[in-house]
């Protein structure tokens, strides 16, 4: 469990992190998402105790984690996969971990193969591409079989197979009771890999919910219509308190309405419709639009 | 689910081990094992520094046989062993070596992000540091002590032949020989602390130099007394100070300070120099 309460971090006039509070529950997948710089690696350092909030709490499993003497058996953390000297072999990186914490050294061996790069171990992390990286990274996290995990964007430069790979260790490690909190800037990585979302936007929460619920509150829903006296429908339709946006002179879309009720109001007004399709805006443009007013960098801005 | 996670809770719990510095210990022995080039530097420069000095006193041994004739005015020539025995230019590279080690095992950590991984494993910056000093100092202790010792021994033996080597117990042969000795590791923490302060390769040992060599230059001389009591505290000058031979033909600065004044100027860079790196290191985010 990770409880963040009214955390902050400034960097002399900028706010990176401000005010968060929110928990991550043992037995879920939390996704943590926002658009670059939004905060999600600050946060993430604050709870590793790597950067001290400016003011704000936080603790993993009760206990703020920078008072740990050791790490690796009670969180297991992938920041950022080039974090290691790529001067050493993924054994001898494996190994300084697991002896910090007094960690047999046959697990090192046990979870490279379990990442795949049991055949790789003796290579130089430096020859390794970022695929291999993060694979490491997820092996060093999972080095101290921790009850809380962290992984900061772990499916940058994943091939297909190892982002299937990743979603199911992710969900097994959260059916196993354990913590699982991980960042991401994409949506469509998220939706398939996390039951619970935190969205945050220029270090400000902006959603900390279930999937469902979030699908249920910011995905919006429009049907099209196609009709040859459009006008007339779209007259009835407003007064009914529907918003009807008209594309062309027979075909438009009404949000605020489902299908059903359209159709209805068609009958009782007599006229003829051709086409009526409900449409779920995809969660990427839920999430997109959420965080559209929080976004640090956007692409073509004018100054 | 809630009884699961008291059950992975409480089994991490058990499988705890009691906490022991050493496993940070070995932690920094594997780290630096695995890094070749980093210990090729130390174990590379303490053989060329022992053939350096070697190679001086055996090339000396013509000048012994065959003597300068004396200058009127002049004392007689009389062969300082320990001075070519100790030489600076072994005592320099040996110095460059040690500091860049100290440097390159704090700024690595910084500049390849090793550093996040490693507090994120072992929240206990202090313990980590401590190991890192200890094992850094200690590799240094054991180069400086292996070079001083053989080229004194191995100097002196050569000499020996010609009556001219000193025993251990001669003079000041003893100070001298662990003052060559000690200032290695001196400079790998110095070089740490540096590394810890700057966290950048090519600033840390550019410092390196301008502090080991370079102002020595600058606060030398004997105009100014307040220049030349800086100069003479600086890490280096604290080595020419101990091993200084008073019964050779050789003059110090009438301001020379006292061989108690360089021990301690010696143990004060080694002590502020850990505590810096300890402040520093504890203090910034990663």
């Amino acid at each position: 469990m990770i409880e963040i309460e009214r955390l902050t971090k400034r960097y002399g006039a900028t706010t990176a992190v401000d005010q968060l509070t929110f928990t991550v529950k043992p037995g879920t997948v939390t996704g943590f998402l926002g658009p670059n710089g939004a905060g999600k690696s600050t946060t993430l350092r604050m709870i590793l105790g790597l950067n001290t909030p400016t003011s704000g709490t936080v603790t993993v499993d009760g206990v703020p984690f920078a008072g740990r003497p050791r790490g690796l058996r009670h969180v297991g953390a992938l920041l950022d996969a080039s974090d290691v000297h790529g001067g050493r072999s993924a054994r001898a990186h494996l190994s300084a971990l697991a002896r910090s914490n007094r960690i047999p050294l046959g697990r090192v061996d046990e979870v490279l193969t379990e990442v795949g790069l049991g055949k790789a171990a003796g290579r130089r992390i430096g020859g390794y591409s970022l695929g291999m990286k993060q694979r490491l990274g997820i092996a060093g996290a999972l080095l101290g079989d921790p009850p809380v995990l962290l992984f900061d964007e772990p499916l940058n430069g994943l091939d297909p197979e190892g982002v299937l790979w990743v979603r199911g260790l992710f969900r097994r490690l959260a059916a196993e009771g354990r913590t699982v909190f991980v960042s991401s800037h994409m949506m469509t990585e998220m939706e398939h890999t996390a039951d619970r979302l935190v969205v945050i936007g220029r270090g400000r929460l902006i959603a900390d919910e279930s999937l469902a619920e979030f699908s249920a509150r910011h995905a919006e829903s429009s049907v099209a219509v196609r009709a040859p006296e459009l006008p007339k429908l779209a007259d009835a339709l407003r007064a009914e308190g529907a918003e009807v946006t008209v594309v062309e002179p027979q075909s438009g879309v009404v949000t605020g309405m489902t299908a059903e009720r359209i159709g209805e109001l068609a009958v009782r007004h007599g006229v003829v419709v051709h086409e009526l399709a409900a449409r779920t805006s995809s969660l990427e443009s839920a999430f997109m639009s959420l965080t559209a007013d929080s976004v640090e960098y956007l692409a073509g801005e004018t100054r | 689910m809630s009884t699961m996670t008291l059950t992975r809770a409480e089994s991490a719990r058990l499988a705890e081990p009691a906490l022991r510095f050493t496993d940070l210990l070995a932690a920094e022995w594997i780290k630096l094992r695995s890094l070749r080039s980093t210990y090729w530097v130390l174990a590379l420069a303490s053989l060329v520094a022992i053939g350096v000095n070697l190679n001086a006193v055996h090339s000396d041994l013509t000048y012994i046989d065959h003597p300068p004739r004396p200058i009127p005015g002049l004392p007689p020539f009389r062969y300082d062993a320990l001075y070519h025995s100790l030489s600076d230019i072994a005592c320099y590279l040996m110095a460059i070596a040690a500091g860049s080690l100290g440097a390159i095992t704090v700024f690595g950590e910084y500049t390849t992000g090793m550093i996040r991984t490693t507090f994120a494993a072992v929240p206990d910056r202090r313990g980590v540091i401590a190991a890192k000093v200890l094992l850094i100092g200690g590799i240094t202790a054991l180069a400086g002590a292996v070079v001083s010792a053989a080229s004194f021994f191995g100097g002196n033996a050569m000499l020996a032949s010609r009556h001219v080597g000193l025993s251990i117990t001669q003079g000041v042969s003893l100070r001298a020989v662990i003052a060559y000795a000690a200032i290695v590791p001196v400079c790998a923490l110095v070089g740490m602390a540096l590394g810890a302060l700057l966290r950048h390769a090519t600033a840390s040992i550019v410092s390196l130099v301008l502090l080991f060599f370079i102002l020595p230059l600058m606060f030398g001389g004997d105009r100014y007394r307040w220049l030349y009591e800086i100069g003479a505290h600086l890490p280096m000058q604290t080595v020419n100070r101990l091993t200084y031979n008073p019964d050779s033909n050789s003059t110090i600065s009438k301001w020379a300070p006292s061989v108690l004044d360089s021990w301690i100027t010696m143990g004060v860079w080694a002590v502020a120099s850990v505590a810096v790196t300890m402040v520093v290191v504890r203090r910034r985010d990663v």
